[in-house]
């Protein structure tokens, strides 16, 4: 019995990891849709949603049961399994890099032995991340390319006019600036060593610049560039934008399916927020905090933690900033900017960070 | 134990989703089968230790390989497969190469099974990504440099064959065209004239 | 206590077959080369199993090649299939047939 507690208890504790972090991104997701709507109204002179509860802070909640109690349309000549899979694709591909993110330092100056039946022996460390695996970077790359599928199936199968053009164009847009991110991932993962998210925030820990927004600044711009474009946001949102395409690959969804669409939007977000934050920013790293709190206690990890998703919301805010002030690439303004400009340059970046890396090296 | 449990979860997600890919006529449904077939061999690529190939394989395959052929079945609308009509000795020859291939199959795995082997090596250090890159860019460094030529052909080739003439090559073509044209009247109504 | 190799070539075998046996009943060229595609998956997982159980990293380099040539396949070979539809409307195999007789 005992044994059998203590061979299930990493299971235990990585999925009960899993549910607090789902659950975090989805709180984190509905708010951000919430302040979306208030921040686009601050800058457009009106004040955005304030009914539902104070300031509408329940306002994510009275969406969730609109769009549940919305009637949902299925088209008639639609390809239904193809028409009923592709939210799912493009939601479970948003979620999936989240059992890579660092979400804090780890912690290591708690006592373990406290817990009942001997659970806790042996064990010293309590990483923050649900998996820690070798190559995190390549596998957030990796998930996102997958990505493309929910929108590609979803313009297809709801067989209209829109609908393919629509899905057809983000497609095309999603994959040209893929390359670009990856290229411009590459000088940091030079500069650091390694493709594990934990080990590129310890780098920059060590680095004398402690951010790799300071060596990596080329990087750094042409990931947000491409960010903005493999997010369908603005300004590269015209396959979704409402005066050009009707809604481009979800005119078709209604009801819960289109909330799906719309959440793997935000949660998509969120991911590349997350990466711009760990890759550029230092991730959990608070310069200073050592010196105030021991590292790798809990006060330490909470302070990180809250600095963490300080900066990714600072990113959120950035995206919607953006999204009320500039306008709109017309389609072969996109490509072209894409492949003519963004990728040389992120290659650029990469060549001159290998030159660097050597000279420093030998 | 929870090795082999995952190993026969994802073979036979990987069966089942190669045996489905066959199987449908609708070329789109075969293209969503065999991006599961990808994900599932992904899948037991980590359980064997190989992280970065489990990842480049979720990138390379199922991210843009796949993404190109359905770009592809759906720029060109295509339609389900034909069914063999003329061609029924296909039946035959494909059931009995299936069943050669299945008896060799067979045979391999009852020989390696009874086959003296070594045990497992647990320091699992060769397939983290540092490992493969010292390996490519110092014993295997003249193939990676190989395929890197090949990737270029394989992008020159792409754009010529994806060519279209284009507009102020065809007005060339038709000026040159309706010149002769105008020659040729000239000189006729010139000897009609006389 | 992992599988042991025998059980990788056996997956790896059973979806080679699947995937020759595909090569042969598909007739549009789009399903032949996903079949392709399965075979150069079979192999390349035996190439992993034998990378894990002799420790050599020999096996995961030859996959970074194949998965490369894959791609490069993909590439040009998508591309013959778009010519061949833009000249015929249609892409089945059987109409390829100009030199015959």
């Amino acid at each position: 019995m005992e044994s059998a507690l203590k061979t299930a208890f990493p299971y235990v504790v990585v999925a009960v990891g899993c549910l607090i972090a789902f659950q975090g991104v989805l709180m984190i997701v509905a708010y951000t849709v919430l302040a979306e709507r208030k921040v686009l109204g601050w800058i457009q002179g009106r004040i955005g949603p304030n009914r539902v509860g104070p300031w509408g802070l329940l306002q994510p909640f009275a969406d969730l049961l609109k769009f549940i109690f919305k009637e949902d349309l299925v088209p008639d000549k639609s390809t239904k399994f193809v028409y009923f899979l592709a939210p799912l694709v493009a939601l479970t591909c948003a979620l999936l890099p989240m059992v890579v993110y660092p979400f804090g330092p780890a912690i290591t100056t708690v006592d373990w032995s406290f817990l009942p039946w001997g659970l806790g022996d042996g064990y010293h460390v309590l990483p923050l991340t649900i998996a820690q695996i070798d190559v995190g970077v390549l596998f957030v790359l990796g998930i996102t390319s997958v990505g493309v599928y929910g929108i590609a199936l979803a313009g297809w199968s709801s067989n209209s006019k829109y609908s393919l053009m629509g899905g057809l164009r983000s497609s095309a847009q999603m994959i040209s600036y893929e390359l670009a991110m990856g290229a411009s991932v590459l000088g940091v993962v030079m500069l650091a060593g390694s493709l594990d998210l934990n080990s590129i925030i310890y780098a920059q820990i060590r680095s004398p610049f402690k951010w790799y927004i300071i060596p990596q600044f080329i990087g750094f711009v042409v990931f947000l560039i491409a960010a903005f474009a493999e997010t369908n946001r603005v300004p590269f949102d015209l396959p979704e934008a409402e005066t050009e395409l009707v809604a481009g690959f979800h005119t078709e969804y209604s009801a819960l399916k289109f909330a799906l669409f719309f959440m793997a939007e935000y949660v998509n977000m969120f991911t590349v927020s997350v990466m711009c934050t760990v890759l550029f920013l230092g991730g959990w790293y608070v310069p200073g905090l050592g010196h105030i709190f021991e590292p790798g206690s809990i006060p330490y990890a909470i302070v990180s933690h809250i600095v963490f998703i300080g900066k990714i919301c600072a990113f959120l805010f950035f995206y919607i900033w953006v999204r009320g002030t500039l306008p709109r690439f017309r389609f072969d303004q996109l490509m072209n900017f894409g492949w003519k400009f963004l990728l040389p340059l992120a290659l650029l970046n990469v060549i001159a960070t290998i030159v660097v890396v050597y000279f420093l090296n030998r | 134990m929870a090795e082999k449990v995952l190993f026969f979860l994802f073979a036979g997600l990987a069966i089942a989703s190669a045996i489905s890919m066959v199987y449908h006529k609708n070329p789109l449904y075969s293209a969503i089968s065999l991006v599961g077939v990808f994900i599932s061999l992904s899948c037991i690529y980590v359980t064997l230790a190989a992280p970065f190939i489990a990842a480049v394989q979720i990138l390379i395959y199922a991210g843009a390989i796949m993404v190109l052929v359905v770009f592809v079945i759906m720029l060109l609308n295509l339609d389900e497969d034909k069914p063999l009509n003329s061609l029924r000795y296909l039946y035959a020859l494909g059931g009995g190469l299936g069943i050669v291939l299945l008896a060799q199959t067979f045979f391999i795995f009852y020989a390696v099974l009874h086959a003296p082997n070594h045990d497992v090596n647990e320091a699992e250090t060769v397939g983290k990504t540092l490992s493969i890159g010292a390996a490519m860019y110092t014993e295997y460094l003249l193939p990676v440099e190989i395929v890197g030529v090949l990737l270029l052909m394989a992008i020159i080739g792409g754009v010529i064959l994806s060519r279209r003439l284009r507009e102020p090559q065809l007005e060339l073509v038709v000026d040159n065209e309706l010149q002769k044209r105008n020659e040729a009247k000239e000189i006729g109504e010139y000897r009609t004239n006389f | 206590m992992e599988p042991s190799l025998a059980s990788y070539l056996a997956l790896s075998g059973i979806l080679f077959t699947i995937g020759s046996v595909g090569v042969i009943f598909k007739r549009n060229a789009i399903g032949m080369f996903m079949c392709i595609e399965l075979m150069l998956n079979a192999v390349n997982l035996t190439f992993v199993a034998f990378s894990r159980y002799y420790a050599d990293v020999t096996g995961q380099l030859f996959v970074f090649m194949v998965m490369s040539v894959a791609a490069a396949e993909a590439a040009v070979g998508l591309g013959i299939i778009i010519t061949f539809f833009r000249n015929r409307q249609s892409v089945d195999v059987d109409d390829a047939s100009i030199l015959k007789n």
